[in-house]
């Protein structure tokens, strides 16, 4: 068994490759050097499909795609172009804008077609393509939501973000949108509906409205698709009805503010965030660079920190950038806007680097190899 | 022949070396450049200009004969000595960013 962790970073990509011990770690890359690579995941239907999300300020997106498993790469199609009326959403100031394609934030193999592949992309939307990222569509049933021109961005722009599929329901799947919430459609993507009831938000006029919510990520085992898992702007949460309503289970977490959640492959009740002290302090408090899992599913937390640094850390861990393996025990992953990827092999107990000095790291995913 | 200079990122995009040789038919312009330039390298089309649109992006400029050219409209002949091969059509990316 060899483990593949994907690491997009503001200058390029890296893949990192071990065996089941997940202490050597070859390194290759950087892949597409100078572009921000915001997402490179691979198709759980073959391993060695994997996609990229390449974009530049400059020369705009590019999507990858590699057949094996990041040796070579062949461009593929960058045309995101949204179906019919743009419509607009609200700006920050809350005027009217219109709806206008500026990167793809997340790709989602489908679970079962290594052409199949989602994005979820800036302004907020979610495009499908069904030939191997040649060709993409708009799914324009969640971006004509009613609720639509509402949305707002986040301070990172209104990206979407998460998307997950539910394993036993192929119509099912959950996404999330800074900053417009969370919603779900159970027909396929054809409609779509809010999620947020149980959500508060303090910073939003109404804090229990229906849309608004800045959602940072969602986790979810795959063993238990009604159960959810939500590190919001503020508030870690959970939901045991899919999405139909939420509570919170920031427990004793020193701040709940944070990007990432993620859940151990192994244990579907613990999980992980990595807490941020502030939304304008974005970085671990008192400069101490901490995991904290919960074993009960939320509420009760404990610190996770042994071969992290416990002083003077000031690195911020974004939503799209932790992740876990299949391998026993678990392996927990995450990066770093210093550029370290840290690994732990043994469900977060000890922490170390597996490199330390890559360019910004927005994205990490694991791919757990025969 | 047409001998237009790609930025780096872009050479690399399309695996090419040096400068680029385009036959274009008929009057050169800026957009019969591009369209010649995108059908040779399909992998440039929303890199220099938007699929939709066709408005150069943002932080590209056009340049040829030492003059700036990126606010001539897609359709105003380049000058003859572009057009002759004489001279390079630039593509240059801004200075900017990080």
């Amino acid at each position: 068994m060899n483990v593949r962790v994907l690491v997009g970073t503001r200058k390029g990509g890296f893949i990192l490759t071990s065996d089941a011990k997940r202490q050597q770690w070859d390194i290759s890359g950087p892949h597409f050097a100078g572009w921000e690579i915001y997402h490179i995941k691979g198709s759980p239907a073959d391993p060695n499909r994997l996609y990229a999300s390449q974009c530049s300020g400059w020369f705009g997106q590019m999507i990858q795609r590699s057949n094996d498993g990041g040796k070579t790469w062949e461009a593929v199609g960058n045309k995101f172009v949204y179906d019919g009326a743009t419509g607009t959403h609200q700006w920050y100031d809350g005027t009217s804008r219109p709806w206008e394609f500026k990167r793809v934030w997340h790709l989602e193999p489908s679970l079962r077609d290594p052409d199949t592949v989602y994005a979820g992309v800036e302004d907020a939307a979610i495009f499908r393509s069904a030939d191997g990222g040649q060709n993409w569509q708009e799914l324009p049933g969640l971006r004509n939501h009613e609720s639509g021109p509402k949305w707002q961005p986040g301070a990172g722009g209104m990206c979407l973000h998460t998307i997950l599929f539910d394993p036993t329901d192929a119509k099912r799947m959950f996404i999330a949108i800074s900053a417009a919430g969370a919603f779900r459609t159970d027909d396929g993507c054809n409609t779509w509906q809010p999620i947020n009831r149980g959500l508060h938000s303090l910073y939003i006029p109404n804090p229990t409205a229906e849309v608004g919510h800045c959602v940072h990520r969602i986790a979810m085992h795959r063993s238990r698709p009604r159960v959810l898992f939500m590190q919001k702007h503020w508030d870690v949460m959970r939901s045991d009805d899919a999405g139909d309503s939420w509570r919170e289970v920031s427990g004793n977490l020193p701040t709940d503010f944070g990007f990432v959640i993620d859940v151990n492959t192994h244990e579907p009740e613990t999980i992980y965030v990595v807490p941020i002290k502030s939304d304008s302090e974005h970085f671990p408090p008192d400069g101490k660079l901490s995991v904290y899992r919960s074993r009960t599913g939320g509420n009760e937390w404990e610190p996770l920190t042994k071969g992290l640094p416990q002083r003077d850390c000031y690195v911020n861990v974004l939503r799209d950038a932790m992740a876990v393996d299949a391998a026993e025990p678990c392996g927990v992953y995450f990066g770093t806007t210093g550029g370290q990827v840290y690994a732990s092999p043994d469900s977060g107990n000890n922490w170390a680097p597996i490199v330390r000095d890559l360019p910004a790291v927005l994205s990490v995913e694991v791919q757990t190899l025969p | 022949m047409i001998r237009v200079v790609l930025p780096a990122h872009l050479r690399k995009l399309a695996h090419v070396e040096g400068e680029v040789q385009l036959d274009v038919v008929g009057t050169v312009t800026q957009r019969s450049i591009l369209d010649a330039l995108e059908a040779r390298y399909p992998v440039l089309r929303g890199t220099i200009r938007d699929h939709v649109t066709q408005h150069r992006r943002p932080f590209l400029r056009f340049f040829a004969c030492e003059e700036d050219l990126s606010h001539e409209l897609p359709d105003t002949p380049v000058p003859d000595v572009v057009a002759a091969g004489t001279e390079a059509f630039f593509i240059v990316g801004a200075i900017a960013g990080g």
